[in-house]
């Protein structure tokens, strides 16, 4: 057959695989008969399972675990404070993407600097701060960076484009941090000694691996034990990857496979990885929200780069103030998959879409808000 | 912020790095900075990110999973016939 561009949606949601995969599951589960957790770690991956309500399509004994991959809901708030304090300062255009606009910081969400008149825009993608900066010569732009090895090269690209069209005026704030740190924290302490949790699998990223390739997950298969299927983001993909995690531990395996190999190599996408490599070198630290602090878990402009990156230039108006959740969000333990957004008490009363006290409920990927907004909880 | 969506590339604008894809029907530009000078071509299906093609979609890899899935659905609808029919010999 010949693929059309509609097969690529359509036959990656179809109901009837859905319904096949989900009874090859409960068959594999059966022969499993131990309960097992399996944690999505791209809130991508979340949106899907709750959107698709594939938490209803599994055998009792198997469970989905939400994990860190939300790059909205990990920003720490003294990250989203820098933020507001920058918009704050005169003559600055601060420019982000997306749902980092709402998340709550010390003083308000970014979106509470806008009403105050701070010029806060967001962006469909980094490529049009360029435009942005064009049009206001004599105001700064700072482009507030954030996400995984996804959007660190594009990032990459945009000062890369900056530097060549010698464009003056465009900052970076960089917030960029790295999936297999994390996924480390989960399974080790600080100290090498092993973390107690609930993960018997991981559901690998779709777009991380896409840029830096199936590879980074082979210690979590060799060394942790734990088996790794890179799983592309529709409902079909996802069943295939659950159906392909639960073989591997009947069958005692644990290897890093990928579902997802139409988007995705051992070696990734090599252009993306030297544009990340070119502009930015590993941070010695990143405290993670709910997480804590994770060593070389983020990137930072090289210092070459200095001249564009903002927090250098006004490092002396930012604050080094950590600041604490809310007592009650419990945001840290579903990042860690050691609860579910209901378990939380102020999930859904305190704390709603409209009204976000945890980051998890800001973004659309975050598990509170996926819970909130399909209502399919198991 | 994370979901693909798949498109077909109707241009390529290779001076700027640019290129134009359907995306079911909407037209929009993206980035090819991230893709090896050449590697693209009309016709092909990319993952659009934020604006940015990230990687080429294949289309074997894609027929192989298609595949993989009809005889997946194959299976069920045996196993549902085969069912269907010892329920129907109970009755008799």
């Amino acid at each position: 057959m010949s693929i059309e561009l509609k097969n690529l949606y359509d036959d990656f949601r179809d109901a009837k695989t859905i319904k096949a995969y989900a009874k090859q599951i409960a068959i594999d589960a059966k022969k499993l008969g131990r309960p097992i957790g399996i944690m999505e770690v791209c809130g991508g991956h979340t949106h899907t399972i709750m959107k698709y309500g594939l938490p209803q399509l599994m055998p009792a004994n198997v469970h989905f675990i939400h994990g860190p991959g939300c790059p909205v809901c990990i920003m720490p708030k003294e990250r989203v404070d820098h933020a507001y304090t920058l918009a704050m300062q005169p003559d600055v255009i601060l420019v982000t993407l997306g749902d980092m606009i709402r998340v709550p910081g010390s003083h308000g969400s970014l979106q509470d600097a806008r009403a105050k008149g701070a010029d806060v825009r967001f962006v469909y993608s980094p490529i049009d701060v360029l435009k942005i900066a064009r049009e206001n010569p004599d105001k700064k732009v700072i482009f507030f960076a954030i996400g995984f090895e996804t959007t660190t090269p594009m990032t990459a690209a945009l000062l890369e484009s900056v530097i060549k069209n010698d464009i003056k005026n465009v900052l970076f704030y960089i917030n960029h941090v790295t999936v297999p740190e994390v996924m480390t924290t989960l399974m080790i302490d600080g100290e090498n000694r092993p973390v107690e949790n609930k993960i018997d699998a991981f559901l690998g990223p779709s777009h991380v691996s896409v840029i830096a390739g199936s590879q980074i997950y082979e210690p979590f298969a060799s060394v942790y034990k734990r088996p790794v299927v890179v799983s592309g983001f529709e409902p079909v993909d996802v069943m295939q990857s659950i159906h392909m995690i639960l073989k591997q531990l009947i069958e005692g395996r644990s290897e890093v496979e990928v579902q997802y190999a139409r988007a995705v190599e051992k070696g990734g996408n090599k252009k993306a990885q030297e544009l990340t490599n070119k502009y930015f070198e590993k941070a010695p630290l990143f405290s993670w929200r709910g997480l804590g602090k994770v060593p070389k878990s983020s990137w930072q402009l090289k210092d070459e780069f200095s001249a564009y990156d903002a927090q250098k230039i006004y490092d002396s108006i930012l604050s080094k103030e950590e600041c604490q959740d809310h007592k009650l969000c419990r945001c840290g333990d579903i990042l860690k998959g050691l609860a579910t957004p209901p378990d939380c008490t102020i999930f859904g009363t305190l704390c709603k879409p409209s009204n976000p006290v945890g980051s998890c409920m800001v973004s659309s990927e975050g598990a509170c808000s996926a819970y909130y907004k399909y209502g399919n909880i198991k | 912020m994370c979901l693909s969506i798949p498109s077909k590339v109707v241009k390529i604008d290779e001076e700027n790095q640019m290129c134009t894809v359907d995306t079911m029907g909407i037209f929009r530009d993206a980035s090819l900075a991230m893709m090896a000078e050449g590697d693209v071509k009309i016709g092909d299906f990319v993952l659009i990110h934020i604006g940015f093609v990230m990687n080429k979609i294949s289309v074997e890899e894609a027929e192989a999973s298609l595949e993989t899935y009809r005889e997946i659905i194959a299976l069920m609808d045996e196993d549902e016939m085969r069912r269907a029919i010892e329920e129907d010999d109970k009755c008799q």
